[in-house]
């Protein structure tokens, strides 16, 4: 079977190679373990971004394999990395409390490290008391499953509503985003215990490895986040592959006919929003911690907006488009808003990148979506020759950036 | 209490023999205290100079209390100063011309609120019976703000001699409140506050309160020198702390007063012999303070039982702080009938509230109403059409300095700039995309950003002002609970004129009667002789303006900021989608759902507004599960899918 | 797939390249003193950053002009953390490791700090952090130049109590950490002059918050039980235009209900029309219309430099005025601009405030500071009406049980978190 797979889909052999090829060059060059021609501040980016082309990778199943736009998934992404975030925190400043009691006479009783660890936690928001969601925390046996379960469930729950009530099509796109807004909000609120707008900082500090320097301790994300990136584009690669990848592609392009042939697509979709929620999920355990920091900002709609956008301009239906787009994208953000790029004199007036740099994003979004629908993709379409037949009549379905034209032909 | 012994205190000292002085004499010993007045000393200084009886004491503090004395820095004389060119025209406290100063030659005072307020407390006695009825409401706001039992006299006495019914209401309505505080006559007190009965303005229950203030105390038995207002039970939360602070029992151990104990006591490695690993935990602590106890080495402390026999052998209860249980009687009888109908107004009022947030949502909305609900086109910039509006209010002001005119002609412009906008928007990018919703989404999302960053490139980011016209500023208010300011009755209007709008537009003209032909078959329609890209063009136009309009509205009452619209995208697509997607009584339903909602829960936690936006948003997304269509949900064809 | 390498390699290889490659003075022999400056120029807090980026340009370019430090000039390196928290931590890095800075100037929100402090703890940076600031920290590569709880919001509070005989408070805030730990360090202060808990009422609503019609009609109506009230209001940013109007709106007068607000300056009233507001307050260490000369010079400056007549001065501008010069001369009596030296160097700097008197930088990392309250004019500025003496900051606040035993002294106890009780370093980084 894995042969079958494998040879079935070559993209990926040419997609793990290249990731190898690359994760090796950054050690190399690394501080932490090769020459040091690379700044940890840049692993770190690396690293993150990674991780984004993982949560884009899940995106472009549910979107460009599904047709869901979901404007959900960087909650889900966020909602990982508070789960880490919280096991971090707790066991980093568990570390310093339980050292600051042993220096006094008495030993602590376990009572007293907890109240020390909440003081320290919560005290800069005011608060004395660790609110219930932190039950958990002190452990990262429980903890670290809830990276799964928590976004897991909050998915099917919402899943489950919005599918069985057939909301689809942009009403779900909306519904998606009120989720995102609703929960954004909620961890807003200082009440909810997550340290509203503070949110959970000090991540990048793993407990028990406080001696172990930044240097190393980003170039073990950036391999463990590369390896991850690997793990989930093979599992998506699995699972588009084959009848149930063939199903998904046909509640895409016509989910009425597909119901009336006897798929339960309510079943079909669940499964895929859960699925790629916990992807997400885990792709934001592993980038906060690189982060260094959650706060809500970081659910904000937006967010997952542009995750569609990262998706559409890699070029949608396509893993690996997935990867590019994010990848691309979110560097090339850091790039012109790092304030490296050269502002362009016009004479009557200078371009500063900072400034026009969101103008040409949002412009290019706008240009893709015309002019371009298949995305950085669709060059590779070209390099693999997969032309569009010279078709008359109407597109294969809504979504004309996918790639129907080489599905059909399977 | 102390605001009104001082002055008492103040007399007792000014009227010894030999005491008095006269007002150059008190402004020279004085002048530190008068420069850099506070509230906490100036007092006896303020009673001095009006002590002295010099006619010239009157106007020298009314130029005080209005900022307008001032300190020569030469000589450090007192004057009353007013603007004169560039300096100050100086006159001296007795009203003699002292000629002209430049302005850092003198030193302006400017006492804070509180000493003014002391200040116009002490004007009173000359303002009273002043032939300036400004003067004498002046004097009455001041009675208002510190009401004293002095002032019950001269009060009562100026009432006679008010000749302006206005003024003469106020100081009978004052004469009320000052007599249910201070009059000695029990009696007089009693039927001041049955005047009060039902009466629900805001001062009437700030003279009414302050009678039925308690204070909680505990005894071994109820004392029969209080008026007590109520018995408390003895497992009322923070009993044991009352009697604890009253020196009736023991405090209970804290854990940190215990940890310190056994840290004092610690020999060799243990406490009292238990060893100190065995203090790592609760119970090995208390197992090792009672050995600790039983030497007699610590104060033994209150056990559970200990507090639960002290609780039962005490009695817990509120007194009046007034001893007069006729008048606490009454004052309770009076705010009784008052609190029912004050429950009724508020309620009123934040029905008002509700219903001028839903015509906010409702004015945000209305255009979406038309892009999505009639053309099914997802517009996410339509927050930024909002903004740009906003924005078109702004430069108008800027242009003309006249707040109505501008207002006048921000409307209209702010209409055409959104119109044209909109259209460019329809030709260019949406028109491509009409098969494919969820990238018009994207593309139009692309715009959004793009509108946002670049409003922040044009106008910063600081936050614009864009004024009302002064016949906006201000409230309707029915009483001192129920109100609402004009600019809110001004966007609950404009929300109605676009509702009649809409609907004249849509079911009178013939170019409604095109949009919904488009809208219901576009091929069918264009066979019929409409041009079907020609309707679109213009309703998305006549769209995109209605939010340049509710932005210039939106501008008005809030903030106009590039964030503007981005604050109201979200809820603007609620609005529609709860209301029902292509019915304008829809996006009017949901508006007036989602406002109602929102303050209800707001009403609920009043203490936390984030809370009431949170559980909105989840109430919609459940609402949506259980009718998907929304609240007017079309039927039948017209339904599409 | 070797597209995909490529052009992830080009574009590692300009942004490797780029900071490099950016020279902007070349005036000294010796390689200049960098600068970093990381405040945030897009994004919801550049409306209040990007003039503290110009306020350190000014005074860079000033210090140039007199010579710079140490006979070397100054470079600014300026970054953008567009309002993004963990942008903030990324971006400490790329100027500690990368532009390999001497000193860094920036944040605004308490939650950009956080970010900040682990990179800045690990590398051993220094940030000059210039806002007010809810206290319950110390590091020690921060030198916190804006007021402490203590400089600001007691002040205030207590100006209340005994100049407007204030009996009840309605304490009203954006719901972020700044507001929650002031209103709480207050609430126990509060309670501690007797206030009772029924008599403080707390509202926080969301940031950019507009609809206030509820909340100021709640809190007009705390007037019922004939107490006085008094409004006191860490309402950040937009939200603050929204509030004003709907007090004027609704009749509020400063003489009926006053409102003081710690987070409104010159600045944020500059978006709005100030005539309904007059008599409303603020808190700050400085206000623009302090009449001094250095004030005065100060705000010549500023035009000058912004090429703006119009433009205003705040709080924060001061901070960083008071902060760099600081610095400067911290340099200069160290010798060197290594961290270590310059740390120890700068307690007990002192240098002339904006508003009279002397800051002086104390061993906990905070400075003495007057503590001015202003009444709102009819022209967007304030009338100063109340200046106390310098007050030291306290960086644990003495009002909440848990931080009153801490104290911070980075001079003798080499500390930020003493535990008086104990005798005691609870920690040497910073919580975060």
């Amino acid at each position: 079977m894995s042969r079958s797979f494998i040879a079935r889909n070559p993209s990926i052999l040419w997609f793990l190679a290249s990731l190898a090829v690359f994760t090796l060059v950054i050690t190399v060059l690394s501080e932490g373990f090769g020459i040091g021609l690379i700044p940890t501040a840049f692993v770190k980016t690396l690293g993150k971004t990674l991780c984004l082309c993982l949560v884009a990778v899940a995106m472009d199943l549910i979107w460009g394999y599904t047709g869901i736009l979901s404007l959900g998934h960087m909650a889900f992404f966020a909602v990982g990395g508070y789960m880490t975030g919280m096991w971090l925190m707790y066991a980093r400043t568990e570390e310093i409390v339980v050292q600051a009691l042993a220096s006094g006479p008495i030993p602590a009783t376990p009572e007293e490290v907890a109240q020390g660890v909440t003081t320290q936690i919560f005290g800069v928001v005011g608060g004395s008391d660790l609110p219930a969601i932190w039950s958990f925390a002190h452990s990262a046996w429980l903890q670290l499953p809830l990276v799964l379960i928590v976004p897991g469930l909050l998915a099917l729950v919402f899943g489950w509503l919005a599918f069985r009530a057939r909301v689809n099509g942009v009403y779900l796109s909306i519904l998606t985003q009120a989720m995102t807004l609703a929960l954004a909000l909620y961890l807003f609120q200082n009440d909810s215990g997550l340290r509203g707008n503070n949110g959970l900082s000090g991540l990048q500090n793993l407990p028990g490895l406080g001696h172990v320097s930044q240097a190393t301790t980003s170039i073990l994300f950036f391999l463990a986040s590369a390896m991850l990136l690997a793990l989930g584009y093979v599992l998506a690669a699995f699972v588009i592959s084959g009848k149930f990848g063939s199903a998904l592609r046909g509640i895409r392009d016509d989910e009425q006919r597909l119901r009336f042939l006897g798929y339960p697509v309510e079943g079909y979709k669940l499964f895929i929003f859960t699925l790629t929620a916990m992807i997400a999920a885990i792709a934001g355990a592993f980038y906060y911690p690189q982060a260094g920091i959650i706060n809500p900002a970081e659910l904000a709609p937006i967010a997952s907006i542009y995750l569609a956008v990262w998706v559409a301009i890699g070029g949608r239906g396509r893993l690996y488009g997935a990867v590019i787009g994010a990848a691309f994208v979110s560097l090339l953000s850091s790039w012109f808003t790092g304030g490296m790029a050269p502002s362009i004199p016009l004479g009557f007036y200078t371009i500063h990148w900072v400034d026009w740099w969101t103008v040409l994003l949002g412009l290019s979004f706008v240009a893709v979506t015309l002019f371009a629908p298949k995305g950085i993709g669709g060059l590779f379409d070209r390099l693999a020759h997969i032309a569009t037949p010279a078709r008359h009549g109407a597109a294969l379905g809504p979504n004309d950036g996918a790639l129907q034209e080489k599905e059909a032909q399977e | 209490m102390f605001r009104l012994l001082l002055p008492l205190a103040v007399a007792l000292c000014l009227g010894l023999p030999g005491f008095a002085q006269t007002l150059p004499e008190i402004l020279s010993l004085e002048r530190a205290k008068i420069e850099k007045p506070s509230r906490q000393t100036i007092g006896p200084v303020i009673d001095a100079i009006t002590a002295t009886g010099d006619p010239a004491a009157a106007a020298l503090l009314r130029a005080w209390g209005d900022r307008h004395l001032g300190l020569r820095k030469s000589d450090g004389a007192f004057f009353v100063i007013a603007p004169e060119g560039a300096g100050w025209a100086l006159t001296a406290p007795d009203g003699t011309s002292a000629g002209l100063a430049a302005k850092a030659d003198v030193t302006e005072l400017k006492p804070n609120a509180g000493v003014r307020e002391l200040i116009a407390a002490a004007l009173v006695q000359f303002t009273l019976s002043d032939p300036d009825p400004a003067n004498r409401a002046r004097a009455l706001d001041a009675i208002a703000k510190s009401p004293a039992a002095s002032q019950l006299e001269p009060l009562r006495a100026a009432i006679a001699g008010e000749t302006d019914p206005a003024l003469k209401t106020r100081k009978e309505r004052l004469d009320t409140f000052l007599t249910l505080q201070f009059d000695p006559d029990s009696a007089a007190r009693i039927a001041a506050i049955q005047r009060l009965e039902g009466d629900t303005a805001l001062d009437a229950r700030g003279a009414l309160n302050p009678l039925l203030l308690t204070t909680r105390h505990a005894a071994t038995a109820l004392p029969s020198d209080e008026n007590i207002a109520a018995i408390l039970p003895a497992d009322l939360p923070g009993a044991y702390d009352l009697l604890v602070t009253a020196g009736l029992a023991p405090a209970r151990l804290t854990p940190k007063d215990q940890k310190d104990a056994l840290a004092a006591h610690l020999r060799d490695g243990a406490v009292a012999g238990v060893p100190l690993a065995d203090l790592a935990t609760q119970s090995g602590r208390d197992k090792a303070y009672e050995a600790l106890e039983q030497s007699g080495a610590v104060p033994p402390a209150a056990t559970d039982a200990e507090v639960a026999a002290a609780l039962k052998s005490h009695v817990f209860y509120d007194a009046y702080r007034e001893k007069d249980k006729g008048v606490t009687d009454a004052a309770r009888a009076a705010l009784a009938s008052i609190d029912t109908k004050v429950g009724l107004m508020t309620a009123t009022d934040l029905g008002l509230d509700a219903l001028s947030l839903a015509s906010i949502y409702f004015l945000a909305a209305i255009g979406l109403a038309i892009t999505f609900g009639v053309m099914r086109v997802i517009n996410m910039a339509h927050g930024e059409f909002i903004m740009m509006g906003a924005y078109t209010g702004y430069v108008v002001q800027q242009l003309i300095p006249n707040y109505t005119i501008s207002i006048v002609v921000a409307l209209p412009l702010a209409f055409a700039v959104t119109f044209a906008a909109g259209v460019a928007m329809e030709r260019l990018v949406i028109r491509h995309l009409y098969k494919r919703p969820l990238e018009t989404l994207l593309a139009t999302f692309g715009i959004s950003i793009a509108l946002q960053q670049i409003a922040k490139n044009i106008f910063g980011t600081q936050a614009r002002p864009l004024t009302a016209p002064a016949w906006l500023d201000g409230q309707l208010a029915f009483n001192d609970i129920i109100a609402i300011s004009y600019i809110r009755i001004a966007i609950f209007v404009l929300a109605l004129a676009f509702l009649a709008f809409f609907l004249w537009l849509m079911k009178r003209t013939r170019l409604g009667l095109e949009v919904r032909a488009v809208t219901q078959n576009p091929t069918m329609a264009a066979s019929m002789g409409i041009d079907p890209d020609r309707i679109n063009m213009l309703t998305f136009g006549l769209g995109s303006g209605i939010a340049g309009i509710a932005g210039v509205a939106i501008g008005l009452f809030a903030k106009v900021t590039s964030e503007l619209g981005s604050d109201y995208i979200v809820q603007s697509f609620m609005t529609v989608v709860v209301g029902g997607v292509g019915n304008i009584w829809g996006a009017l339903a949901g508006a007036a759902m989602i406002g109602g909602f929102q303050k209800g829960i707001e009403w609920l936690n009043p203490a936390n507004t984030l809370a009431a936006q949170t559980y909105m948003i989840l109430f919609i997304i459940l609402f949506i599960q259980f009718r998907p269509r929304g609240i007017i949900a079309l039927k039948g064809r017209a339904a599409g899918d | 797939m070797q597209f995909t390498r490529r052009k992830l390699l080009a574009t590692v290889a300009a942004a490797l390249a780029a900071p490099m490659v950016a020279p902007r003075f070349a005036f000294a022999q010796e390689a200049p003193i960098k600068v970093g400056i990381l405040h945030s120029l897009s994004g919801t807090m550049a409306i209040s950053e990007t003039t503290l980026k110009d306020t350190m340009l000014m005074l860079i370019e000033a210090q140039n002009a007199k010579g710079g430090v140490l006979g070397r000039k100054l470079e600014a390196v300026v970054v953008d953390p567009a309002s993004d928290w963990p942008l903030f931590a990324e971006k400490a890095r790329e100027l500690l490791t990368v532009s390999k800075v001497d000193v860094m100037f920036g944040c605004w929100t308490s939650v950009s700090r956080k970010s900040v402090l682990p990179v800045i703890e690990e590398l051993n940076g220094l940030l000059f952090y210039p806002v007010q600031y809810e206290g319950e920290e110390s590091s020690k590569n921060v030198f916190y130049t804006g007021a402490a709880p203590n400089q600001q919001a007691i002040p205030a509070v207590d100006y209340y109590l005994n100049e407007l005989g204030v009996q009840k408070f309605a304490l009203l805030g954006t719901d972020y950490v700044y507001p929650r730990t002031t209103n709480n360090i207050l609430e126990s202060y509060l309670i501690s002059k007797g206030i009772p808990k029924e008599d403080i009422f707390v509202n926080y609503t969301p940031f950019g918050h507009s609809d206030w019609s509820k909340i100021v009609a709640d809190v007009v109506a705390l007037g019922a039980d004939g107490k006085k009230v008094g409004v006191v209001s860490t309402i950040n940013g937009d939200a603050n235009i929204g509030f004003y109007k709907e007090l004027a709106a609704a009749g509020v007068t400063a003489d009926k209900l006053p409102v003081v607000a710690f987070s409104v300056g010159e600045e944020e009233l500059s978006g709005l029309d100030t005539t309904n507001l007059v008599g409303h307050l603020a808190a700050w260490n400085y206000f623009m219309s302090a009449d001094t000369p250095e004030n005065a010079a100060f705000i010549k400056e500023w035009k000058a430099f912004i090429k703006d007549d119009k433009r205003v001065t705040n709080d924060p501008m001061e901070a960083h005025y008071i902060g760099f010069n600081m610095w400067v001369n911290a340099v200069t009596a160290a010798g060197t601009t290594a961290v270590d030296p310059v740390i120890d160097a700068m307690v007990g700097q002192k240098f002339p405030n904006l508003t009279g008197g002397v800051a002086e930088m104390l061993p906990n990392h905070h400075l003495t500071k007057p503590v001015l309250i202003g009444e709102i004019r009819a022209d967007g500025q304030f009338d100063i009406i109340s200046q106390t003496e310098p007050v030291p900051g306290d960086a644990w606040t003495d009002f909440l049980p848990a931080s009153a035993v801490l104290e911070s002294d980075w001079k003798d106890l080499k500390c930020g978190m003493y535990n008086t009780e104990t005798k005691t370093c609870v920690q040497l980084t910073s919580n975060y």
